[in-house]
């Protein structure tokens, strides 16, 4: 096998947010030809928003982060087709139009696959899931005028599907498997908060409840789903959000190692040289400490795709993840999480738990039973400071100071109801420990130290 | 026991269907507009109880509408369904209303005579409907399309603007700064005004409106608006020196501290209205840079032609000149620059283009005094709007949202600062945002613009300072 030359292109197959962050960091850093191969659209979407389409917030274009000739001026080469196969003797790729390509470099951002279990009916029409472009048109299209509608699978994509059908004026079903919304991440006490709160909106939820099978009418659509407890219900339409899986089939194909995921070692590298993976695609040989092998989420697939642009420009750079941190929404309830809080808590862990009256927000600190340093929070309803937490988890600070210093980290918008005071008395309730809290210090917030 | 049968109507829990309460309060709005076409087209009576009841229906039909529409649902968001209406997505209806309200400038501006303005107190139509107020205010009929278009401009900022606050009831910031532009619009900009009009009948004229400061208020210097307020006694030098001291120390030292929201989105009437009426079309400004382009040079422009035509003015008002350079003030200064920004563009295109280009096309193209705060918020202020640390998820609901036409996400996504001259904070960014990640304060200026931001997050990339 030859090696690269410089003027062979780096080719990355997926336009999300890893392959995308990928093309723009290398060329931030490097001159070299960079190619973006997408049979999904021609252009770089946030995958994130497409309910706020489906709901009429906003249009498709908004979706995209950058304007159409971002690219032509930042000379990323955008190509809209599909690779069938990759030649990694030849380095070739292989197109469904017959035609091909070569590559100095080839970075896999190919994104994940909605799971389908083998229901019976599970390929009716007016069955899907919801992760790419296609299928948000095919949602449209799907359940345009319809009244009822079941979605399984009480995970992020789930409720989402949830909230855009209801949107609609659709009435919503919901299954799932979990004693509570998404019970197996969330503790109990906020899975239950949500679960409340897809109730005030109105969602029919059934919890403990699984799919056995959907039934097709006449002409081949779905007209009702059955429950595991055998219970019948009439939909036009049925979401399958039970997760999703990276999408390895042509590389496996392509005769590259893949387990869930396409193997990858710290620094994306398969084993097939000059080919990376990177996003919900891969699979990390040896997973960072304290994270899972696969990571299907946003923030990484951005992680990936700036470490990686360092290697593929000369600085070899091996992918080191600081604590840990995710957000989503719930209908009109926000969620961060920073650090690691477990469904439910490990032997060393213990917890404290705080829920506003109005039962729409709360806050959860884990820490050690021991030593008493944070390990992660939850938090809903409240808006916190991303930066604050990592630093606070970063030095192994305590329980207590967090609490002490809470109001530094909040970032609600301005005249807000504060909670600190309120929830250091719970906090004194449940551990016995008196903290007064600190009142917000512009010092302390801007004026952190820096960690470089 | 619930059941999987559909249509059960009690176990419905989506009152999708339009009530009879949402139905009568716009109905109520509707019709007393159609009343005020009406007495435009001189078709219906024009006395003090048709006003009265015209005014109050408007008020209290929009109120109704609004809360029928928000109380079923769950504080929160209320965008569904913007991009698919209409009226509100910048299609046919939109057009319709943007036509309509144009058309109502250009009679304002122009043609008042077709809205039914006559000489000494011999109005008809519209302009004869409100003597009945304007007689109440100063006893006299000394009505004008102006005290029309302001008495209308009050209900439509006071009437959508409980509409906004309906809306956004889970939301203080936009409660507070709601209350605020809505009480500055009803007190500082038309009743107390309207007050000293009446106390101070026979006395030459000056603007009374304490916080229309110049160079939004074009003619502050203008002779007879200079003349107005030196010869209107204690009262007129009253806005005299507030007039220069509100721009001269006022302005620079409050948008210091506060950023230039404190005017643009809590005092100002062109921002109160741009955030009550106009809320329904805050997504239509453009987020192209091409757009910017011409944001940045319009912009300053204007400002640059206001001040031109002040000092051409007022070396007119103290050399007792009406020429300068050859040049008569009046006619190659202040009329051209009447015509074209004060009405054409602050009114015509500013607020009649509304459904179509959005609510701030004049607050970002054009106003002046925007312009002059923009300047201090880039450079010396303690205002900025912060991103979270590495929570952006790139969805784009804070660019669409952004009436300014701020990009927010592309600063939001890089963990970047917003720091803009553009930005009126009105905070709707933060609001929509569904993960947390933007927030409206005031803070230290070290460290308020970090243009290379680093990705909290991930570790390798700082260590090897990937920029």
């Amino acid at each position: 096998m030859n090696e690269p030359s410089a003027s062979q292109p780096l080719v990355i197959i997926g336009n999300g947010i890893a392959g995308i962050t990928c093309a723009r960091h290398v060329r931030k850093r490097s001159p070299r030809p960079v190619v973006v191969i997408s049979a999904e659209t021609d252009h770089f979407f946030s995958r994130t928003a497409l309910m706020y389409i489906y709901m009429g917030h906003m249009k498709y274009e908004h979706t995209k982060p950058y304007e159409d000739w971002f690219w032509v001026k930042n000379n990323i080469t955008l190509v809209r087709k599909y690779v069938v196969r990759i030649d990694t003797e030849k380095r070739e790729l292989h197109f469904d139009d017959e035609t091909r390509m070569m590559y100095g470099d080839l970075v896999l951002a190919t994104g994940s696959k909605s799971n389908f279990f083998g229901w019976p009916g599970q390929d009716l029409k007016g069955v899907q899931g919801l992760y790419s472009y296609p299928d948000l048109q095919r949602m449209e299209a799907d359940t345009q005028g319809i009244s009822r509608a079941v979605v399984v699978g009480g995970g992020l994509i789930g409720v989402e599907m949830v909230e855009m059908l209801h949107s609609r004026g659709i009435h919503v079903t919901f299954l799932v498997r979990e004693s509570e919304f998404w019970r197996n991440v969330l503790p109990a006490e906020e899975a239950a908060l949500i679960s409340r709160h897809l109730r005030e909106h109105g969602i029919d939820l059934r919890l403990n409840t699984e799919l056995k099978e959907l039934l097709p009418d006449a002409q081949g659509r779905v007209r009702a789903v059955v429950t595991s407890q055998g219970e019948e219900i009439a939909c036009q339409f049925a979401g399958i959000t039970v997760g999703v899986s990276p999408n390895t089939e042509m590389a496996r194909q392509s005769g590259i190692a893949c387990e869930r995921g396409i193997l990858v070692n710290e620094f994306f590298e398969t084993e097939v040289p000059h080919v990376y993976a990177i996003g919900d695609c891969a699979q990390y040989r040896t997973p960072p400490p304290g994270r899972r092998a696969i990571e299907p989420l946003w923030y990484t697939g951005r992680f990936h795709g700036e470490t990686l642009a360092l290697t593929l420009t000369g600085k070899r750079t091996a992918y080191q993840p600081g604590p840990w941190f995710n957000s989503a929404k719930f209908f009109d309830i926000e969620y961060q999480t920073y650090g690691d809080v477990k469904a439910n808590a490990a032997e060393n862990e213990k917890a404290f738990y705080w829920e506003h009256a109005g039962g729409k927000m709360s806050f959860r600190a884990v820490f050690d039973a021991a030593s008493q340093k944070l390990i992660g929070i939850n938090v809903f309803g409240i808006r916190l400071r991303h930066e604050m937490f990592d630093q606070w988890l970063r030095e192994g600070r305590t329980v207590s100071h967090a609490i002490e210093h809470l109001a530094d980290a909040n970032f609600d918008p301005e005249f807000y109801r504060t909670f600190e005071h309120e929830i250091a008395r719970a906090f004194h309730t449940q551990t016995g420990i008196t903290i007064t809290p600190r009142p917000k210090s512009l010092l302390r917030i801007f004026k952190r130290p820096q960690y470089s | 026991m619930k059941s999987a049968e559909p249509s059960l109507s009690l176990a419905q829990p989506h009152p999708e269907g339009v009530g009879i309460l949402r139905r009568s309060g716009f109905a109520l709005a509707l019709a007393a507009v159609a009343y005020l076409l009406l007495a435009w087209a001189k078709l219906v009576p024009v006395n003090a109880i048709a006003l009265t009841v015209t005014l109050s229906a408007i008020v209290i039909g929009v109120t109704v509408y609004a809360w029928d529409l928000y109380r079923n649902v769950p504080p929160g968001i209320k965008n569904n369904g913007v991009f698919t209406s209409s009226i509100t997505n910048g299609g046919l209806w939109g057009w319709v209303a943007g036509i309509i309200l144009t058309a109502f400038y250009v009679a304002l501006y122009w043609f008042p005579e077709t809205l039914g303005l006559g000489k000494d107190g011999s109005n008809t139509g519209i302009v004869a409907l409100f003597d009945p107020l304007k007689r109440f205010f100063t006893g006299s009929n000394s009505t004008s399309q102006w005290f029309v278009y302001g008495t209308l401009y009050t209900v439509a900022i006071v009437s959508l603007g409980i509409k906004f606050m309906l809306k956004y009831r889970h939301n203080r910031y936009q409660l507070i700064r709601t209350s605020v532009v809505m009480v500055s619009q009803l007190f500082l900009a038309y009743l107390i005004p309207e007050i000293l009009e009446g106390l101070t009948t026979g006395q030459a004229y000056f603007a009374k409106d304490i916080k229309n400061i110049w160079p939004l208020n074009y003619y502050f210097f203008y002779d007879w608006h200079l003349n107005g307020m030196l010869e209107g006694g204690a009262l007129g030098r009253l806005f005299l020196i507030a007039g220069l001291v509100l721009f001269l120390i006022g302005t620079p030292i409050l948008t210091y501290f506060l950023g230039k929201r404190w005017y643009c989105s809590w005092v100002c009437g062109c921002g109160g209205l741009a955030e009550t009426a106009g809320d329904p079309y805050r997504q239509l400004s453009s987020k192209k840079v091409s757009a910017w382009k011409i944001e940045r040079w319009m912009i300053h422009a204007v400002l640059v032609l206001v001040t031109i035509m002040t000092g051409a003015t007022l070396y007119g008002y103290f050399s007792g000149q009406s020429e300068i350079l050859g040049l008569s003030i009046y006619n190659y200064f202040q009329k051209p620059y009447g015509f074209l920004i004060g009405a054409a563009f602050s009114g015509v295109i500013g607020v009649g283009f509304y459904p179509v280009l959005g609510s701030r096309v004049w607050c970002r193209f054009g106003c002046p005094l925007a312009g002059y705060m923009g300047i201090i918020q880039r450079f010396k202020s303690r205002f900025r709007i912060t991103t979270n640390g590495g929570q952006c998820i790139s969805c784009g609901n804070c660019s669409t949202y952004c009436e300014m036409g701020i990009d927010v996400r592309a600063y939001a996504q890089k963990g970047q600062n917003i720091v803009r001259a553009s930005c009126v904070g009105c905070g709707i960014c933060a609001a929509v945002c569904p993960r947390g990640v933007l927030k409206l304060e005031n803070g230290p200026e070290e460290g308020r613009i970090n243009d290379n931001p680093i990705s909290i997050g991930n570790d390798g990339i700082k260590l090897n300072g990937l920029s």
